[in-house]
């Protein structure tokens, strides 16, 4: 693996909750990784976010490292969980704060 | 650049030719599409895998000349 794809999975399974995205979670430059920073934020969850606008490489890595072709990338305790369609229905469903309990995530905790 | 609606049907038509489709242009502007998938493709694949198949299906298009195509999919519910 290249350096940038070791730097990325190194953060996906370091952060429980990790969310490559346009911009940051205080200032999304896209809509679509909005979407999901306000689902996100609703929760109450803490996460990382990383901007994959300051690299070509990196925006260029994350999407082979998922084999997905578009930000944003959620993932959860190293897994990647969907861009904003899933992670927006599976909100909708229940099933995202689902699988945060499931993964022992707790809402209002601090990042670390 | 952007894509034609019949296009988008076309290429997901030909990697799953069972496939219910409906695609929105939602802005109007050729660029911004939604699009509801549902093929027995799906039966038994995580959403993700459902989603990859699609993206497979337009062949790279989804995030170059396809900018937005909201997704979603579904195996047949019978």
């Amino acid at each position: 693996m290249s350096d940038v794809m070791n730097w990325i999975d190194e953060q996906v399974k370091s952060n429980d909750i990790i969310l490559f995205m346009k911009g940051t979670p205080d200032a999304p430059m896209c809509g679509f990784s909005g979407q999901v920073v306000q689902i996100l934020d609703y929760l109450n969850v803490p996460y990382a976010g990383v901007n994959v606008l300051s690299s070509d490489e990196l925006r260029n890595a994350i999407k082979v490292y998922s084999d997905w072709p578009t930000i944003p990338q959620l993932y959860v305790k190293g897994e990647f969980i969907g861009g904003c369609d899933i992670v927006r229905e599976m909100f909708q469903k229940g099933e995202l704060q689902a699988l945060l309990d499931e993964k022992g995530i707790v809402a209002g905790a601090e990042q670390d | 650049m952007a894509m034609d609606a019949k296009q988008i049907e076309h290429l997901i038509r030909e990697a799953l030719p069972d496939a219910e489709i409906e695609i929105r242009d939602l802005a109007g502007d050729g660029d911004h599409y939604a699009a509801t998938v549902v093929s027995r493709a799906f039966v038994g694949k995580t959403r993700v895998q459902q989603h990859q198949l699609v993206y497979q299906a337009l062949k790279g298009a989804m995030g170059g000349e396809l900018h937005a195509l909201a997704l979603q999919t579904s195996a047949p519910k019978d």
